[in-house]
């Protein structure tokens, strides 16, 4: 068995990274032959690749319940047409509005942190992420209202298949929901304390955005397929 | 307001122990954790194995002290055939899940990926050490099934509906038995979706300045993959947990179809789609197949590189062979579902890609045999291992051909052709990269040398051991012996006991074996030979940092990589290797570019 202790590497000085995170970002695959000079020298910050690592899995998740829906669809004794509850549409409409002031609020901070800040805008760059997260929780309790209507008519998740996906699928959406909650706290609370980073406030809204389209494809695939 | 550049890892050494050693975020710690995990698993499931053998051989025997594991599952030491069943079902998922998929790809895969591409740790160590308890969570759920009021799960692995989601009419542990075991499985699968997370990007987004992707040791290529195919993967199986669950704790009808008789007893469900939970669980399940030997694959590949003292046949090809075997097997998944009663062309459909997915699995071994041959393979634990991965994976391999054409799978399904097949294709040779990675890495994770000497007793042993239990099994395939029998009365049967008791002394012996390697790895742990920082002389950036390495992978100097993973015998260069590290500039590189 070999045991040859290998020199210690040799770190080229003046080039040294200035911090841990890495730079050979994914786009970056010049370097070749010892040369270099074409290496950025920071890397993508991780949260921007990773939440797009997050919602192809949550992508994949309801995909599967896609699936799961027209199998079980197909060719089903039991399935039987629901109507949706109206307060859904609203809710709808507020998980898009929240998407839109949550644009405004990215947008200003972004702006606000690249020292570009508007001298009409007086207001706090946090209020339109207190308008967001106020739209968020209206549109987790206005599905709760949907589920309390269901319940107070009798439907469970049992009564037929069609509500037990409708559940099933606006349940899972809703925690999803919470977790884009939690993130919009967390932006928040980082902001107060100057501590926040452009890609968390990115990653958030990518997340939060996403919510929301995924709440309109939901909505489409029951309105349509129950 | 912020320094867009800022660090995104940078949590110093922590100094009390829970910090430290319990719930730590350092990639290293949590590794080692991993490893445990599957060290423990390993165990369990390796007992769980012995038992089924012996009552195969051995119907009547009493096992001393059985009945302490389940009073109603083993009256008299004697186990029940529905106990039997019980048993073959934790085997079984304990070994897929905890054992299979956590070793090769969280262990190893944890401690090695952040070192191998010059980062000081995960993107996200707070997500990989939830990644690890969540792990723990979800093994303590399944192992907690045991001690349910009727034991656990008796449905197989797979757990196939609808008796898996008509609750208990269907049998001991139907009932609360499915339920932990879907809990448990859908809690592994958050963990292996945050690991997954942390691994891509890692690869992506923390490789130190000159580490391209094509600079990555295959090693990392492999764990690279494999993290793509569990995000995937496990992101589905979830979801199909979850359906299970909700059949039976709120009655729903996802899987259990109308007017369902069980035990004599007409079920409450209705329009449910046996096939459903298939198609979910299968969609999963191959992936997983290739979840539990890819990681393999990259870690014999870079074993047997720095060994042979030369890189493989083609870098560039064998990183296509591997994501060509990962994304064909979402494509192949229906072929567990031959006899299911789907569309006999969807058979046809699932066929082809099968039969297709064993042109890059050829790639892959022969390239590691082109490589081979002709080389000076420098003889220890880690590389006889990594040639013992090869044989088994050919020997496994080669039986999957006859597997994927649908008719002569009608006859050899659900028999004992089928088991010898994964078990040598995907357990053993999982389970040779295990060892092959063990001893490779042992001074790197630990500071200490491994018993060289016991490393290749084990093998040997080893290796004779698995051909002479899983050899014998596809014998007993063609010969009609239909699996998950827990007695052999039929008189075609009763002929074939013989050689259920050979398997037994076999298995029985071959794990007893295994207590070397643990033995070895506890002694040297404490008491091995101290470990230099480059004991095998490779040039991977594992071996350019101290053994073990600081807190933060490479103390106060990141590394800078100037060179493709494999510089062996480079004509020209000052030594025999050339380490990615090294700014000599080489006159004739092995050039992938």
């Amino acid at each position: 068995m070999a045991t040859t202790v290998h020199e210690p590497p040799k770190i080229e000085p003046g080039s040294l990274p200035s911090h841990g995170s890495g730079n050979g970002g994914w786009r970056n695959l010049v370097p070749a032959d010892g040369d270099l000079r074409q290496v950025r020298n920071s890397s993508p910050p991780p949260a921007s690749t990773g939440i797009w690592v997050g919602l192809a899995a949550i992508t994949m998740t309801f995909a599967a319940f896609t699936s799961a829906l027209i199998v079980r669809q197909g060719g089903a004794p039991d399935w039987q047409h629901i109507t949706l509850p109206p307060v859904l549409y609203l809710n709808t409409l507020v998980i898009i509005a929240s998407s839109v002031t949550l644009e405004i609020s990215r947008r200003r901070i972004a702006a606000f942190m690249g020292g570009l800040r508007d001298a009409s805008q007086k207001a706090s760059p946090a209020r339109w992420l207190y308008i967001t997260l106020f739209l968020g929780l209206l549109f987790v309790a206005g599905q709760t209202l949907a589920w309390l209507q269901l319940t107070s008519q009798g439907i469970k998740l049992s009564t037929n298949i069609n509500y037990s996906f409708f559940y099933v699928l606006t349940v899972a959406h809703a925690l999803h929901v919470f977790g884009g909650l939690g993130g919009l706290a967390r932006v928040i609370v980082k902001l107060k304390k100057a501590a926040l980073k452009r890609s968390t406030l990115d990653a958030t809204s990518r997340y939060w955005h996403f919510m929301g389209a995924l709440w309109v494809y939901l909505l489409l695939l029951l309105w349509i397929k129950l | 307001m912020h320094d867009l550049s800022a660090p995104a890892v940078h949590h110093g050494a922590p100094t009390g122990f829970i910090r430290k050693h319990v719930f730590s975020t350092d990639h290293k710690v949590i590794g080692k954790q991993y490893y445990a995990l599957a060290l423990v698993a390993v165990f369990v499931g390796m007992v769980l194995s012995w038992i089924m053998r012996i009552h195969l051989g051995w119907g009547s025997y009493a096992i001393p002290g059985l009945h302490f594991l389940s009073k109603a599952g083993a009256p008299g030491d004697v186990m029940t055939p529905e106990y039997y069943l019980q048993l073959m079902t934790m085997h079984g998922t304990i070994m897929v899940f905890f054992v299979l998929t956590t070793a090769p790809f969280a262990a190893f895969g944890n401690f090695f990926l952040p070192i191998q591409v010059g980062a000081e740790d995960m993107p996200f160590p707070h997500f990989n050490m939830m990644s690890f308890w969540v792990a723990f969570v979800a093994f303590v759920v399944l192992i907690a099934s045991f001690f349910a009021p009727d034991g656990p799960t008796l449905g197989g692995w797979t757990q196939y509906a609808p008796l898996s989601a008509v609750g208990a009419v269907a049998g001991p542990g139907q009932g609360l038995g499915v339920v932990l075991w879907a809990a448990s499985i859908g809690i592994f699968c958050i963990s292996q979706l945050l690991g997954s997370l942390n691994f891509i990007t890692t690869t992506l987004d923390m490789r130190c300045k000159g580490m391209s992707l094509l600079r990555l040791p295959l090693s990392a290529w492999a764990w690279f993959i494999t993290s793509i195919m569990a995000l995937t993967a496990f992101a589905v199986l979830m979801p199909a947990c979850i359906l299970l669950i909700l059949d039976h704790v709120a009655g729903t009808s996802f899987f259990v179809s109308s007017n369902e008789v069980i035990n004599g007893q007409l079920l409450p469900h209705s329009g449910g789609s046996t096939l459903l939970w298939q198609h979910l669980f299968w969609f999963f399940g191959h992936p997983e197949v290739y979840i539990a030997i890819i990681p393999g694959m990259g870690i014999v590949s870079h074993v047997l590189i720095t060994n042979m003292r030369r890189p493989l046949l083609s870098h560039r090809v064998m990183i296509y062979a591997m994501g060509a075997l990962a994304v064909l097997s979402y494509m192949v998944y229906g072929h567990h579902m031959f006899v299911s009663g789907m569309n006999p062309f969807s058979s046809l459909a699932f066929s082809f890609p099968t039969l297709i997915i064993t042109i890059p699995a050829t790639v892959v071994v022969l390239i590691w045999l082109g490589s081979l041959y002709g080389s000076k393979l420098r003889i220890n634990s880690a590389s006889l291992f990594a040639l013992g991965f090869i044989s088994m994976f050919i020997s496994g391999g080669v039986s999957g051909f006859f597997l994927a054409q649908p008719s002569i799978d009608i006859m050899l399904h659900a028999t004992y052709f089928v088991v010898g097949h994964f078990h040598l294709v995907m357990a053993v040779a999982a389970m040779f990269g295990i060892f092959a990675g063990t001893y490779f890495w042992f001074p790197k994770m630990t500071g200490r040398m491994m018993n060289d000497t016991l490393g290749k007793l084990h093998f040997w042993l080893t290796f004779v051991g698995a051909y002479c239990i899983f050899m014998p099994f596809h014998y007993l395939g063609i010969a009609g012996n239909v699996r998950r029998y827990q007695a052999f009365t039929d008189d075609y049967l009763i002929p074939l006991i013989p050689v259920h008791k050979f398997i037994t002394v076999a298995a029985v012996t071959t794990g007893l074996v295994q207590f070397i390697f643990l033995y070895n790895l506890i002694h040297s742990r404490f008491w091995g030979a101290p470990a230099p920082d480059n004991p095998w002389e490779g040039t991977s950036l594992e071996w350019s940092t101290a053994t073990p390495p600081p807190h933060n992978n490479f103390g106060d100097k990141m590394p800078v990589v100037y060179h493709d993973p494999y510089e062996y015998n480079v004509e020209g260069a000052s030594a025999d290797y050339i380490m990615q590290t090294s700014p000599e500039q080489l006159t004739n590189p092995h050039d992938e570019k």
